[in-house]
C-alpha cells in the first residue's frame, strides 16, 4: 500500500504539459468593453458594414442580458471590463500571405504543441490527411493546405479571410444557427469575436482530408472568443477536429466560443473535439472558463451532424453541443467523455431538437469524476409536434473515482408527438476495488488498471473519434488520471 | 514424501523433474483480520512444487480469506505470521508483483470489466508477467497463436476473446475463463477459490480437465473448496481441513471422502466452527 501511495503521489505532481508561455510580440486593444472597442476590433479587421452592425446589435443585446446561473458550477464573478478583447501577434497589416511569411517563433509554438503547420507530406501525390487552421489568441495565424483543398472547391480559411473573400456566405449563414441573441456568452462572442475557422464544402464534395483547428491562448489577460462556421452543401461531407491548450496562469481566462454547423440535404458533418485547456492547479487556482455554444442545424433532408467530444481540461466547462433536426429523416449524434479531477467542474451535455419527420438522435455521455471535482450531465430531448415517428436513444453513464467527487444528471425529455419514441438509460458506478484487485492479481499495475477500466468505460465514445484523435484521447485520459486514485 | 502428478494424466505420481519437491509455499502461524474480526488464527501450511493440495472447511472457516490474503488483497490485514513463497517474503510484495512472480488466484466471483476485451486484458497481464520475469513481451500475432493453443484446452470459443472481460458471461463461462487465464499465464502457484461453485457437471468436468492438464512438476495447485465433488475430478495429493482459522486435520485424498461421509461436525469443536 505505502509504495503504491508514493507512486501515486509522484504521478500526481506531474504537471500540465502545455503550460508554457511564448514570448511573441502582440498587438492588443485597451482592456475593457464598450462600443469603441468593438468598432476598433472591426476596423482592425477591415470588416464590411454588415459585420460591424451585427456586432453592435449583439453588444447592445448583451448589455440587457444577465449571466446565467442555472448551471451546476460555481465561480467568482467575472469582471468583463478587466478582459482584453483583442490580442494578436504583431505582423504586417495584411497578415502573412503564405506559410513562409508566418513568424518562425509562432511556427515553433505549434511545433512544440505537436501541431504541424509546415505543409509537409505533399510528396509525390500523397494526399495529406489533415489540414490545420491555427488560432493564436484572437487571430488565425496560419491555415495549411488551402490550395490543395481549393482544387475540390473546398474553402478552408480563417473567419477574417472569409469575411473579406466570401462575405455573401458569411452574411447568409452567420448567426443562422446560433443567433446573436442566443445566450449571454454567445451574445458576447457575437460582439467581440475576432477570428476562428470557416469551412465551406460545396455540393457533392467529400472533403479529401480531415480539417482541423488548433486554438491556443497565450496572452495573459485576454479572453478568447473564436467563432467557427462550417457549411456542408447538398451531399457534401466533412470531418472536422478541434484541439486547444493554454499556458498555466494563476488568473482564470475566459473562453467563450461559438461553433455553428449547417448541413443541407444529404450532407454529413462530423465534429470532434479534444479539449485540453489548462484546468487550474491541484488546489483549483487558475484555469480556463470554457463557456462555449456549439450547435448544428440539419437543415436538409437526410442530413447528419455528429458531435464527439473528449473534455479533459478547463477549470469550468459549460457546453452543450446540440442539433436542430429540421430536415426530415435527419440524424443527430452526441458522443461525449467528460473527465474532471482536482477542483474541475463540468456541466456539459446536449440538446436534440426534433422538428422533422422520422428524425433520429443518439446521445452517449460518459462522465468520469475524480478528486473533489463535480461532473454534471445536462441534456434535453425535445420532440415537437411535427416530429412524426422521431426517435431518440440516450445513454448516460457516470464513473466515480474516490469518494469526494460528485456526478449529477439532469435529463429533460419533452414529447409533443405521440408517434415519437424516447429512450433514456443512466447508470452511476464507482471504479470498484474488486475490479482493480482483479487486474492487479493478473499482474497489471494499479495505474494501468485504472486507465484500462476508464478506457473501457469510454469505449463507445472513443470508437467514434477519427483514428489519430482516438489514440490522442486515450493518452490524454491516461495522463489526466495519473494520481487520481489511491 | 508426496509425489508430483504429471501434466498429462493428472493423477499419476510419476514425474522425476528436478523442481518437483522443492519448497513452493511455507505459511507459519498466519493471523489475519478483516474489518477488525480475526479470521485466520495461526494457520500453518507447507506446499511443495508439483503438489495439489485441497483446503476444505465449513462456511466461515477462513478458506476464502486465506486465498485473498495470499493474493494480497488489502482489505485483509495480516497481524502475525510469515508466508514464504519460493524463498521470498510474499507478504512484502504488492498484489501485482505477487502475480508477476507466479501467484495466480482463480476468483470465486470473477469480476466484469465492461469495454475491455478479454484479448487486451490478458495480453496486458501476460506481458506484465513476462516483463517482470525478464522475458520478451509478446506481440499481437504471437499472443494469438498462444491463445488459440490454450483455448483448445478448455474448449473455449475464440469469439470470447473479443468480448469484454467476463461481461455477460454465464457462471460456467466465467469459471472456465479463470482457468483459461491460468493456462495462459502459467503460474507457479495457482490458488483456485471455490472454482466448482455454480458449475453444472459438464462444466465441472471441463474445468477439472483443464486444471489437470496444467498439473506440472514445477507448479503447485491449492484448491479451496467446500465440497468433495471437485476432488473427484481433480484428485489432490493432500487434503487439509480448515476450522476457525486453523488447519485442524491433514491427510491424503481419502480424508475428503471421510469428510463427505461424516460432515464437518465429525471434527468436533463445534463452537469453534460456529464461531468462525
Amino acid at each position: 500500500m505505502s509504495t503504491q501511495a508514493q507512486d501515486l503521489e509522484a504521478l500526481a505532481n506531474k504537471e500540465y504539459e502545455y503550460g508554457f508561455v511564448s514570448a511573441i510580440a502582440e498587438d492588443v486593444v485597451p482592456r475593457g468593453l464598450n462600443e469603441e472597442i468593438i468598432r476598433m476590433i472591426s476596423a482592425k479587421k477591415n470588416e464590411p458594414e454588415f459585420m460591424l452592425d451585427w456586432r453592435l446589435r449583439a453588444y447592445r443585446q448583451w448589455l440587457k442580458m444577465t449571466e446565467p446561473t442555472w448551471q451546476n458550477v460555481h465561480y467568482p464573478p467575472i469582471d468583463y471590463q478587466d478582459i482584453i478583447y483583442y490580442s494578436a501577434p504583431k505582423t504586417s497589416s495584411d497578415g502573412p500571405k503564405s506559410m513562409d511569411e508566418v513568424d518562425p517563433e509562432l511556427l515553433e509554438v505549434y511545433e512544440k504543441l505537436g501541431v504541424p503547420l509546415k505543409e509537409r507530406g505533399i510528396l509525390a501525390g500523397v494526399t495529406p490527411s489533415v489540414a490545420v487552421d491555427a488560432i493564436f489568441d484572437s487571430v488565425s495565424v496560419a491555415t495549411t493546405f488551402q490550395a490543395k483543398l481549393a482544387e475540390d472547391g473546398v474553402i478552408f480559411c480563417s473567419f477574417s479571410e472569409a469575411v473579406q473573400h466570401h462575405p455573401e456566405l458569411v452574411q447568409k449563414y452567420l448567426g443562422s444557427v446560433v443567433p446573436y441573441t442566443d445566450n449571454y456568452f454567445a451574445t458576447l462572442n457575437s460582439a467581440v469575436f475576432s477570428d476562428g475557422s470557416f469551412c465551406f464544402i460545396p455540393k457533392g464534395v467529400r472533403c479529401p482530408m480531415e480539417l482541423s483547428s488548433y486554438v491556443r491562448i497565450n496572452s495573459n489577460a485576454s479572453g478568447q472568443f473564436e467563432r467557427t462556421l462550417i457549411i456542408a452543401e447538398e451531399g457534401a461531407s466533412v470531418s472536422y477536429l478541434e484541439g486547444c491548450s493554454a499556458p498555466k496562469r494563476a488568473k482564470n481566462q475566459l473562453h467563450a466560443a461559438v461553433v455553428e454547423l449547417v448541413a443541407l440535404d444529404d450532407a454529413k458533418i462530423k465534429y470532434s473535439t479534444v479539449q485540453n485547456w489548462f484546468p487550474g492547479d491541484k488546489d483549483g487556482v487558475g484555469g480556463v472558463f470554457n463557456f462555449v455554444t456549439k450547435r448544428g442545424k440539419c437543415l436538409g433532408k437526410r442530413s447528419k451532424i455528429s458531435w464527439t467530444q473528449v473534455e479533459t481540461g478547463s477549470a469550468i466547462t459549460w457546453k452543450y453541443p446540440s442539433c436542430i433536426l429540421q430536415g426530415d429523416d435527419s440524424v443527430g449524434e452526441f458522443y461525449s467523455v467528460a473527465l474532471t479531477k482536482n477542483h474541475q467542474q463540468a456541466d456539459t451535455g446536449t440538446k436534440m431538437l426534433h422538428l422533422g419527420k422520422r428524425t433520429r438522435s443518439t446521445i452517449v455521455s460518459k462522465g468520469i469524476s475524480a478528486g473533489v471535482s463535480q461532473n454534471t450531465y445536462r441534456g434535453a430531448v425535445r420532440m415537437l409536434a411535427g416530429a412524426e415517428g422521431a426517435r431518440n436513444y440516450s445513454q448516460c453513464d457516470s464513473l466515480l473515482i474516490g469518494d469526494k467527487c460528485g456526478a449529477h444528471t439532469f435529463p429533460v425529455l419533452e414529447v409533443k408527438n405521440n408517434t415519437a419514441q424516447v429512450e433514456h438509460e443512466a447508470s452511476t458506478s464507482r471504479i470498484g476495488e474488486d475490479q482493480l484487485f482483479y487486474c492487479r492479481q493478473r499482474g497489471i499495475s494499479n495505474e494501468d488498471a485504472v486507465s484500462m477500466i476508464v478506457n473501457g468505460f469510454c469505449k463507445e465514445v472513443f470508437k467514434e473519434l477519427p483514428m489519430e484523435f482516438a489514440v490522442e484521447a486515450q493518452k490524454l485520459l491516461g495522463v489526466s488520471l495519473e494520481g487520481s486514485v489511491g | 514424501m508426496p509425489q508430483a502428478a504429471t501434466a498429462a494424466s493428472g493423477s499419476g505420481p510419476t514425474d522425476k523433474d528436478e523442481s518437483a519437491g522443492l519448497q513452493m509455499l511455507e505459511i507459519k502461524n498466519l493471523h489475519a483480520k478483516v474489518k477488525g474480526r480475526e479470521i485466520l488464527r495461526g494457520l500453518d501450511l507447507s506446499l511443495k512444487a508439483g503438489e495439489v493440495h485441497a483446503i476444505m472447511g465449513p462456511n466461515g472457516s477462513g478458506k476464502s480469506t486465506l486465498a485473498q490474503v495470499l493474493a494480497g488483497r488489502d482489505t485483509y490485514e495480516v497481524t502475525d505470521g510469515t508466508v514464504t513463497y519460493q524463498g521470498q517474503d510474499l507478504l512484502a510484495l504488492s498484489p501485482e508483483d505477487r502475480a508477476r512472480a507466479g501467484v495466480f488466484l482463480a476468483f470465486q466471483y470473477p469480476v466484469e470489466i465492461p469495454g475491455v476485451s478479454n484479448n487486451y486484458f490478458l495480453r496486458t497481464a501476460l506481458n506484465a508477467v513476462r516483463k517482470y520475469q525478464g522475458q520478451e513481451e509478446l506481440d499481437a500475432v504471437d499472443f494469438l497463436a498462444l491463445v488459440q493453443k490454450k483455448m483448445q484446452l478448455l474448449h473455449m470459443d475464440e469469439a470470447l476473446m473479443k468480448r469484454a472481460v467476463n461481461e455477460g458471461f454465464s457462471g460456467g463461462e466465467k469459471k472456465r475463463n479463470e482457468i483459461f487465464q491460468m493456462a495462459v499465464l502459467e503460474p507457479r502457484l495457482a490458488i483456485l477459490d471455490e472454482t466448482d461453485s455454480g458449475l453444472d457437471i459438464d462444466a465441472l468436468k471441463t474445468v477439472a480437465a483443464g486444471v489437470n492438464a496444467l498439473r506440472a512438476p514445477d507448479r503447485t495447485v491449492l484448491l479451496v473448496t467446500h465440497y468433495q465433488r471437485l476432488l473427484t475430478y481433480i484428485v489432490p495429493d493432500y487434503v487439509h481441513v480448515l476450522s476457525a482459522g486453523q488447519i485442524v486435520k491433514s491427510g491424503g485424498k481419502e480424508l475428503a471422502l471421510e469428510l463427505e461421509d461424516k460432515g464437518y461436525q465429525w471434527l468436533g469443536e463445534p463452537d469453534l466452527v460456529a464461531g468462525a
